[in-house]
């Protein structure tokens, strides 16, 4: 099998030619389009944006304005204005959690989260919910790994506010019916917002035809930059919307006592952004374009079927998460007796990068009843070789450690 | 020696198996803990003293081989030794695992860990209960 995209696109590659890498979801590798995007950038076009009259500003300006677009169109709105460039999916998340709680919380409103959510769309609710003395509510998931839809829709009947929920679990892989629970949200008359942190590296997103009214990307996990992220949201809803955090760029009028603040997206862009890690991020998402996200997908769910099969071939391996076309490219698994960063080490030594721990998700371990999982994960540039050598090392991790396992 | 071997090595994989030092205390003079947020290894201590010196050590805890052998094995090797000694034990296993410092014999089968100063990443969870048991001993000494 090849790799969805030449391995020769990723200098990581040549420069450890050996490595099987399988931790896109803690964070991508990054194409060469992508560098040299930043570098053309830094040594032609770098100024500091809209705050220049001079040529040089106005075509960072213009580089800068560009990026958002071409992250509109990656996400499906014909609007550029709709998309803020924030650092991370977390800053992204604490932006939504402060403005949507000061717009919307009263005391017990209600917040609906998920029991498989990542740190960063749990954290910032609960925090709103105590600032605003709301309660907050997690919707469970069955064993499979899959959300219990009858448990969402009784939480739904509270009506809560509210509901944030992922779109791809980090530790499951599950892909959740995104397009139906944000429209049942939505009747019940919430604000519903989207963690597409896995979901938009590994699924083709149209933002207008999932229903969200937010929807929240990590750019570093879809081959772009550290730094820059896109975060979209509905028009009216960004209008309506007090900033997060306040400065420069942002503002309309300043005076000693007070400040009037400028319309979205500019609203939410305080100070400097990150705007040489936008022009990568563009890129990035230019490259996903041209290979085609229905193609990345198909590759994911290669692999992870792949993987899923072979896995089950080795005894005392438990491995977690959902078998079915709602199951993206990550794979988490234990051995019981061997704690997961024994065994990630070990696969370290031989090669395979992969990752340990709870993986940001604290709760959904509670919920798996492991302290820990050790999770491999898989993109465009993995192959199904890559899926044998971690089967391989995994078959010989038993062996090592067989003296702890059962 | 291979990393992994080095680091694995009978003893590690023998004290986590079958700890000689896990369970609890009826009235510990000292209780302390520690936890590693980013993997989940966490330990709880107790300690009785008596007269400046430690009369026995048990802890309870999860997870990595590592974190609990290490435990397993500085619960065994400070138990029956003055305060101040333990504490001298605990810098020179810190020296060892973190700077990468030759091993003390004093150390006893703690030098088994030596391996651990090649693989950053896995130094908190060797030092975790050495941690815990400095933290039990401040004004003790």
């Amino acid at each position: 099998m090849n790799p969805l995209v030449p391995r020769e696109d990723f200098p990581i590659f040549e420069a450890h030619p050996d490595l099987a890498f399988l931790d896109s979801a803690a964070s991508a590798q990054k194409p060469r389009a992508v560098i040299e995007a930043m570098k053309r950038f830094y040594e032609t076009r770098y100024a500091n944006v809209h705050r220049g009259s001079y040529p040089l500003s106005e075509a960072a300006t213009e580089d800068y304005e560009a990026a958002r677009a071409t992250l509109a169109a990656f996400l499906g709105t014909p609007d550029p204005a709709e998309v803020v460039f924030v650092r991370n999916a977390t800053e992204g998340l604490n932006l939504l959690a402060h403005a949507l709680g000061e717009h919307l919380l009263k005391p017990g409103d209600r917040i609906l989260v998920t029991e498989m959510e990542h740190h960063a769309n749990l954290v910032p609710w609960q925090q709103a919910a105590r600032r605003h003395g709301a309660l907050l509510r997690a919707v469970p998931f069955t064993e499979e790994g899959r959300l219990d839809l009858a448990a969402f829709d009784r939480l739904l009947a509270e009506e809560p506010k509210i509901v944030a929920f992922t779109q791809m679990s980090n530790v499951l892989g599950t892909v959740n019916p995104v397009a139906e629970l944000a429209k049942r949200a939505k009747a019940a008359g919430a604000v519903v917002v989207v963690d597409g942190a896995q979901g938009a590296p590994h699924l083709p997103v149209n933002v207008r035809a999932l229903g969200a009214d937010f929807y929240v990307t990590s750019g570093h996990k879809m081959l772009g930059p550290t730094g820059a992220s896109a975060l979209w949201g509905r028009r009216e809803l960004w209008e309506a919307l007090p900033p997060f955090l306040t400065g420069g760029g942002m503002i309309e009028r300043v005076e000693i006592e007070e400040s009037t603040f400028a319309p979205p997206p500019e609203r939410f862009e305080a100070g400097t952004p990150a705007f040489a890690e936008a022009v990568g991020l563009a890129a990035a998402a230019e490259y996903l374009m041209r290979v085609g996200m229905k193609k990345v997908w198909a590759h994911d769910r290669a692999l992870v079927t792949r993987a899923l099969a072979v896995l089950k071939e080795i005894p005392d391996l438990t491995v977690f998460g959902p078998e079915g076309e709602d199951r993206g490219g990550v794979v988490s698994f234990a051995f019981e007796g061997v704690h997961a960063h024994d065994l990630a080490t070990f696969l370290g030594q031989k090669g395979v990068a992969v990752r340990s721990g709870h993986h940001c998700a604290q709760p959904l371990h509670k919920r798996l009843k492991v302290p820990a999982t050790t999770r491999a994960s898989f993109y465009l540039y993995n192959t199904e070789e890559d899926v044998d050598r971690l089967a391989d090392a995994l078959t010989e991790a038993r062996k090592f450690f067989a003296g702890l396992i059962g | 020696m291979g990393l992994l071997e080095d680091l694995y090595q009978e003893v590690v994989l023998t004290r986590y198996k079958a700890p000689r030092k896990r369970g609890t205390l009826p009235n510990p003079s000292r209780i302390s803990g520690g936890k590693n947020p980013s993997c989940g290894d966490e330990i709880e201590l107790y300690l009785t003293l008596e007269d400046g010196v430690i009369k026995d050590v048990r802890y309870q805890g999860q997870g990595c081989a590592v974190s609990q052998a290490s435990a397993d094995l500085m619960a065994e090797l400070v138990s029956g030794k003055p305060v101040e000694e333990a504490l001298e034990l605990a810098k020179k296993f810190k020296a060892m695992v973190v700077e990468g410092a030759p091993p003390a014999p004093e150390l006893g089968d703690l030098v088994t860990l030596a391996g651990v100063a090649k693989l950053p990443s896995r130094v908190k969870c060797a030092t975790l209960a050495w941690h815990a048991l400095e933290d039990a001993l401040k004004g003790a000494a």
